[in-house]
């Protein structure tokens, strides 16, 4: 069986980000790049899944719809493990136009599993993966927190508001990770990244399709005011306040 | 052209989330000149369908079938894109909660119409159709156009806010036409919390972080907690360590919230934690040390041992001053 995960490339999450060109671009200069952390975990699960003999995964491949700055996160996935990177040489106008990229590519070269992360820590869409599993119209299953097979079925456990559930399911199915899944992403060791510069990293054309939005603007929130300092022995000051002035008790 | 809101219920009955959306789907219908529909997918009383009516709901379109029972984004994006079309809407919102979030990428393909996530307020302008959102985890908003005809939105918690509007009830019933084959999942068990407060709905969040120095501490974090109310939550390294359970854990990795009222408690305030609590109305800092970048985000601050300051504000809740 085979997993595709989908990797978001995006700012490390300590960037301050900056804009260009009157607010309407994000300022690249200077950015260093990473896979998503979500996206991270669910490339760590894929691959332990696969290393577990006992079950019958036998391929990891990860998939990118951006431009050749997203090299490098690929090959940093190949070298935490993954055995195959497509990049999707385009750039990623929207979540639509990326889930129609990556689920025409699915359509010529099926996969058992397609992982995806709940959310990119760029522009939070939280979209890509349902709307590839509506694209291929099968099963998705959102807030995953466990992927696991039980006697050759797969088990997920799944984030519900409150409590957890556990589904059986068959594939194929798109899964949107959630932290949970593994519990610390896996870091490339030196073998890995060696191994890495052989593993094909292909590149492949978009298809006509165009997107439902864009940005047009950006903007960077106010700053806050001062914090209100109470000493330990006004705690009472504390709670009047919360009350009176803040109006949240 | 209409607006529709999809109001979620949960185990037959609304939440304030819900009535904030309807208020805002009321809000967008106003402003396009257009009716407000609601839609209810699944067995809701109908004096709990007609509170809806009190945030300005011209009609109340209510499918109930059994089989809807299991959450599936697959069937309930197909259930409300029926309706849709049936009513020729033109804007269709739903809150930016968990169903929300995995029913709208779904509808968005369906219907091909575009979608933005999480916005923050009513349109910046309606022709073009642009709304602002969040995005890098709090560090900046976007200003996101639509450009397709039909347009799905999902709404942020406590960024409209509730008003009321009342108007007469019309209650409508709908039958959708569901294949079969889409029930394909499975359900082995569900589990949830009695009696917790949960943590994406609460007003009010306690959260403490490594701080608190070990699992054993949290007493005085539960304590505080129950005397407001409140949802217990935690950082990063105190739900990796095993302190406390995944779900509790905010941050950008984690949950994003937004209550009225947040305590970071032993947090030092790294701004991966920080993009998880950004939208809070209010927050309180407590912590030792008083250089804590916590204080800088923070709205109130005490400087102090979290095992002493906590009992303290504890007992003044509790005393009812
Ligand atoms: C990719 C990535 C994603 C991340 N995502 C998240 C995320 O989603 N959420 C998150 O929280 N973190 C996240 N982190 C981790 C983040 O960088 C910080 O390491 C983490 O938030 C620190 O947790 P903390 O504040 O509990 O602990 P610490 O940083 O150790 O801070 C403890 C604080 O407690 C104070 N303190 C100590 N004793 C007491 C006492 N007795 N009473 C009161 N205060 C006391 C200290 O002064 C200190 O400020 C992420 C990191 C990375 C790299
Ligand atoms: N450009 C992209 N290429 C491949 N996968 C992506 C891309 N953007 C988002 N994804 C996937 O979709 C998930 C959710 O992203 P988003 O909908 O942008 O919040 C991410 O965690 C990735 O798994």
């Amino acid at each position: 069986m085979k997993i595709l995960v989908c990797i978001s490339n995006v700012p490390d999450t300590t960037t301050k980000i900056k804009f260009a060109n009157n607010n309407t671009q994000v300022d690249d200069a200077g950015v260093q790049w990473i896979i998503n952390p979500w996206d991270e975990l669910a490339l760590t699960r894929a691959i332990e899944l696969k290393e577990d003999s006992s079950n019958s995964f036998d391929e990891v491949c990860v998939v990118n719809v951006g431009l050749a700055k997203s090299d490098a996160t690929l090959r940093k996935a190949l070298a935490i493990g993954a055995d195959k990177a497509i990049r999707i040489d385009a750039e990623p106008l929207d979540a639509y136009f990326v889930a129609g990229q990556i689920a025409d590519y699915i359509k010529n070269n099926p996969f058992d599993i397609v992982l995806s992360g709940i959310e990119s820590s760029d522009y939070n869409g939280s979209s890509v993966g349902g709307m590839l599993s509506e694209f291929l119209d099968c099963p998705a299953i959102s807030s995953m927190t466990k992927l696991e097979v039980d006697n050759g079925e797969i088990i997920i456990h799944r984030a519900i508001p409150g409590g957890k559930q556990v589904l059986e399911l068959q594939a194929p199915f798109v899964g949107i990770v959630q932290k949970g899944i593994t519990n610390e992403p896996r870091i490339p060791a030196m073998r890995g990244i060696m191994m890495a510069r052989k593993k094909p990293l292909e590149v492949v054309s978009p298809v006509d399709l165009k997107a439902l939005s864009h940005i047009v603007e950006f903007e960077l929130p106010q700053a806050k005011a001062s914090c209100r300092m109470i000493s330990e022995e006004r705690l009472e000051a504390l709670v009047d306040l919360l009350k009176s002035e803040a109006k949240v008790l | 052209m209409s607006v529709i809101a999809f109001a979620k219920n949960w185990d037959g009955k609304f939440k304030k989330s819900t009535y904030e959306l309807v208020s805002y789907a009321k809000d967008l219908a106003s402003r396009l000149n257009t009716q407000t529909l609601i839609l209810s997918i699944g067995e809701v009383e109908e004096t709990e369908l007609e509170k809806l009516a009190q945030y300005g709901a011209d009609k109340i379109i209510s499918v109930e079938d059994s089989r809807l029972n299991i959450l599936s984004s697959r069937i309930y994006a197909e259930v409300i894109s029926q309706v849709v079309n049936k009513e020729e809407a033109s804007l269709v919102v739903l809150s930016d909660n968990n169903s929300g979030k995995a029913i709208s990428p779904r509808l968005s393909v369906k219907l091909q119409a575009g979608l933005a996530a999480a916005v923050l307020d009513v349109p910046k302008s309606l022709d073009p159709f642009i709304v602002k959102k969040q995005v890098f985890s709090g560090k900046a908003f976007a200003f996101v156009q639509i450009d397709s005809d039909k347009k799905i939105l999902t709404l942020s918690k406590n960024s409209f806010g509730i008003k009321e509007n009342v108007v007469s009830v019309n209650i409508e019933k709908f039958s959708p036409e569901l294949s079969d084959d889409i029930f394909k999942i499975k359900v082995r068990s569900t589990e949830s919390a009695e009696n917790k407060v949960i943590l994406a709905d609460a007003d009010i969040v306690v959260s403490a972080g490594r701080g608190m120095k070990s699992a054993d501490n949290w007493q005085p974090v539960e304590d505080l907690a129950s005397a407001l109310g409140a949802a217990t939550a935690c950082s990063r390294p105190v739900s990796d360590d095993g302190w406390r359970g995944h779900e509790e854990h905010v941050g950008q990795t984690g949950k994003v919230v937004a209550p009225n009222l947040y305590f970071a408690v032993g947090i030092s305030g790294a701004i991966q934690h920080v993009a998880g609590i950004s939208r809070s109305k209010c927050i309180v800092a407590i912590n030792t040390d008083p250089e804590a970048p916590i204080f800088s985000v923070a709205d109130y601050g005490v400087v102090g041992d979290a095992m002493s300051v906590l009992p303290k504000l504890t007992s003044i809740i509790n005393s009812g001053e």
